[in-house]
């Protein structure tokens, strides 16, 4: 059973601490690869891998492409426009006829949350990676995250890390929690109440070191923060109401040299992508001497490596 | 008509109405419930059957407020042959099936083809409900009065609220003197519009978009203080959250003509079960995202199945009521945000109940009344002839093995709604026999059964 859930990587919360570990050790490895004149690597060759996409991405679909492409494997991309998907088949058929041409790994991204459990479930060998979905998980993402952190400190154990924004409907906040929480961390999640979770249930659930508060406060959640993780603020949250404007928002939650600079200053500075400059994060911010956000891009690949060449060995029975 | 005798011996008998709960015989003749309790010796002739109900419950047949049978219009769902096939297989004799058909029963002419057509392919009675506006779209009032003349017991845009409070406020005056209630679905549909699962922890793990209690707390006050107003009858269908609860219990202290049912799956079932039914919370395929358990009012936090518990033992909420809500395959074999809202619910429904009654939180006698007596006061006088086994009513029977051990296999479902999250579960207790108008419609004594007589 255990073996059989670990083909796939669907989320961190699948993942103990140890394995969370071996894959960022893993990642580090195909980083001194990545810096190579000479990167081709012959670990998954004959392998293929599909990129099902019903979303739009620059930075992970192309990073999933380049992994598996420097891996060895053959990369083929279907994304929903212009394939049978815009002609209505269901996700469910979808998955039974990319099954039936034998490929090895489907790495997903989709707009609903669990559609990758759905394709994991139908699927009798392929093995799924999630590269997002809904507002539930985007696992590649934290782990990236999290190796992009340890790429500056010695460890997580006991870090204070801010996660600012629209954190209801974030993936990205969802899947570090899980990651966060299981190497100890002590996470602060900071917005306005209505994109804040009503509850958390993550730290309920793990016998974790680390801890799980809500303030809404900014200066409270960046109060010594080690890390700084900032959301992407989508335009639609004030058509629906959720902030009242983007005036109020700038001015009470934006991390800029003002707020980072009278709680923090020494904080790392991570945004997922895509950033909204002057809403979430102040451009002097984001491209300061703090900010990890290029660091973030640049480890997509070789996190990303490491999961598909993961997920292979498992297949195998490596 | 055949002047056949049934003879029931031995059986539990339970009828609420006259709060009777005795071992004893029931007599059925000429389709009438000709004497009930006691020892009833019979000389043993052709006509004349006899079944031993030893160690079996023998109750008044089910009443139905709330059961969707898809027909017109939705056949590969479910038609009223096979809903009511599925019907007596779960106990229920008398079904009220609900108008979000298609096209809708919004018309005099809609009433008389469900009742037609039942009247060919039903294995029990059908009671069609009336929509509350025509085409169930809000806007305008259906043609209460000749409906009702030809048979809709009650209306209702179920699927939808009815939302525009004016729109509710005229209907309930209008229907004031035919005394028929019209029952809501309560969901204030501006309220958290895209909820697809209850807001509570298993929402947040799972980044599905919440339902709060509010979105049907909201709407019940509203329906409560318009039902005081005109004085008209207002039912709440599928109460699911610990407010309404409340809210219900409130209005009726205070004397207002309200009533109230309660869905099985919401007495039984947690959010949890969309998750996973393990006990822990890592979510894994073919257990999380469980489109079976998607349905509208959504399964809640524990603690609003304890208020729906208490509320239905205190009297606040009047009856159980299926939503039986089949659909094929397609329509759940999707992600949870595209699912279709609803449950197939008639075959379990008992068995579910029945694990209340059997971990002590439920007594037997409730569970019948609230099943039997509940409804029809609910449906009113024209209703008391199903609601018990008075002698020269109607004979609806059900016999019940209380303490048989199954597993709920779909495959097996007469319903054309194999939509579930209770398949493979276990469950003790199930209906044996039932009959309807003292002919059998459903038999399954077993060999259980037949060694005990």
């Amino acid at each position: 059973m255990d073996n059989n859930r670990n083909r796939h990587m669907l989320d961190l919360d699948q993942l103990s601490k140890v394995q969370i570990e071996e894959l960022l050790g893993s990642a580090l490895k195909y980083k001194d690869i990545l810096q190579r004149d000479m990167k081709k690597q012959d670990e998954l060759r004959g392998k293929i891998v599909v990129t099902l996409f019903y979303e739009a991405s620059t930075r992970t679909r192309m990073s999933f492409e380049e992994a598996g492409k420097i891996l060895g494997s053959d990369v083929i991309n279907v994304s929903a426009s212009g394939s049978s998907v815009e002609k209505g088949e269901s996700l469910v058929n979808t998955a039974k006829t990319i099954e039936a041409m034998n490929v090895d790994v489907v790495i997903i991204r989709h707009p609903h949350s669990g559609a990758p459990y759905i394709l994991a479930e139908q699927f009798e060998s392929a093995s799924v990676i999630n590269a997002g979905d809904g507002t539930h998980a985007h696992p590649t993402q934290a782990l990236l995250d999290l190796f992009t952190i340890l790429d500056h400190v010695d460890s997580i154990q006991g870090l204070k890390v801010a996660i600012v924004g629209d954190v209801i409907h974030s993936r990205v906040a969802r899947s570090n929690i899980h990651g966060l929480l299981k190497l100890g961390a002590n996470v602060v999640l900071c917005g306005p109440s209505t994109l804040l979770p009503k509850s958390t249930p993550w730290s309920e659930y793990y016998e974790s070191q680390g801890s799980l508060d809500l303030v809404t406060d900014l200066d409270e959640a960046l109060n010594k923060a080690d890390v700084v993780m900032t959301l992407r603020l989508q335009n639609e949250r004030q058509l629906s109401g959720y902030i009242p404007s983007e005036r109020e928002y700038i001015a009470k939650w934006q991390i800029n040299s003002e707020s980072i600079g009278r709680n923090c200053p020494d904080a790392w500075i991570m945004h997922p992508g895509p950033m909204n400059e002057g809403i979430e994060i102040s451009e002097s911010v984001a491209k300061g001497p703090k900010s990890l956000i290029q660091e973030q891009v640049e480890n997509g690949v070789a996190i990303r490596m490491a999961v598909l060449k993961s997920v292979c060995d498992i297949r195998s029975g490596i | 008509m055949s002047t056949r005798s049934i003879l029931l011996k031995n059986g539990r008998i339970i009828d609420p109405v006259h709060n009777m709960d005795q071992v004893g015989d029931v007599l059925i003749q000429d389709n009438l419930i000709q004497s009930v309790g006691g020892t009833i010796e019979m000389e043993a002739t052709a006509d004349l059957v006899q079944i031993s109900a030893e160690g079996l419950i023998v109750c008044p047949g089910f009443v139905d407020l709330h059961a969707h049978l898809r027909e017109p219009g939705q056949e590969y769902k479910e038609t009223i042959k096979t809903g009511t096939k599925a019907a007596v297989k779960g106990g229920f004799t008398s079904v009220c099936a609900m108008p979000n058909t298609e096209p809708a029963i919004d018309s005099p002419s809609m009433i008389e083809f469900v009742k037609m057509k039942s009247a060919l392919d039903g294995a029990c009675r059908v009671f069609p409900i009336g929509a509350v506006t025509k085409e169930r779209k809000g806007k305008s009032i259906v043609d209460f009065l000749e409906m009702h003349s030809v048979g809709a017991v009650a209306f209702s845009d179920d699927g939808d609220p009815v939302y525009d409070s004016e729109i509710m406020r005229l209907a309930l005056e209008y229907v004031g003197p035919i005394d028929v209630p019209i029952m809501n679905h309560c969901q204030d549909l501006c309220v958290a519009p895209k909820g697809v699962m209850a807001e509570g922890k298993v929402s947040e793990l799972l980044g599905l978009k919440g339902i709060p209690n509010s979105v049907e707390d909201i709407m019940v006050a509203r329906d409560i203080a318009l039902c005081k107003a005109t004085g008209s009858k207002v039912h709440i269908s599928h109460v699911s959250s610990a407010g309404s609860v409340d809210l219900i219990r409130l209005a009726k202290e205070q004397g207002i003509n309200i009533t109230s049912e309660v869905c099985p799956h919401h007495l039984t079932l947690t959010d949890q079960s969309v998750l996973t039914d393990a006990g822990h919370y890592t979510a894994s395929p073919g257990n999380a995202y469980d489109t079976n358990s998607k349905m509208y009012p959504p399964l809640r936090p524990r603690s609003d199945v304890e208020a729906l518990i208490e509320g239905l033992k205190e009297g606040v909420i009047d009856c159980i009521a299926t939503d039986h809500a089949p659909h094929d395959v397609v329509s759940k074999k999707t992600t949870f945000d595209n699912a279709a809202f609803g449950i197939s619910v008639f075959e379990t429904a008992i068995g579910s109940l029945l694990g209340l009654v059997h971990d002590n939180r439920l007594s037997l006698p409730k569970m019948v009344e609230a099943l039997t007596k509940g409804p029809c006061s609910v449906l009113g006088r024209s209703f008391d002839q199903y609601k018990s086994l008075r002698q020269g009513t109607v004979a609806d029977i059900v016999l019940i093995n209380p303490n048989t051990s199954w597993v709920v296999d779909t495959e097996k479902f007469e319903s054309k709604g194999k939509n579930t999250p209770l398949h493979g579960k276990t469950l003790q207790g199930r209906v044996v026999l039932t009959m309807v108008d003292g002919e059998i419609v459903f038999n399954e004594l077993g060999a259980d059964e037949r060694r005990n007589g």
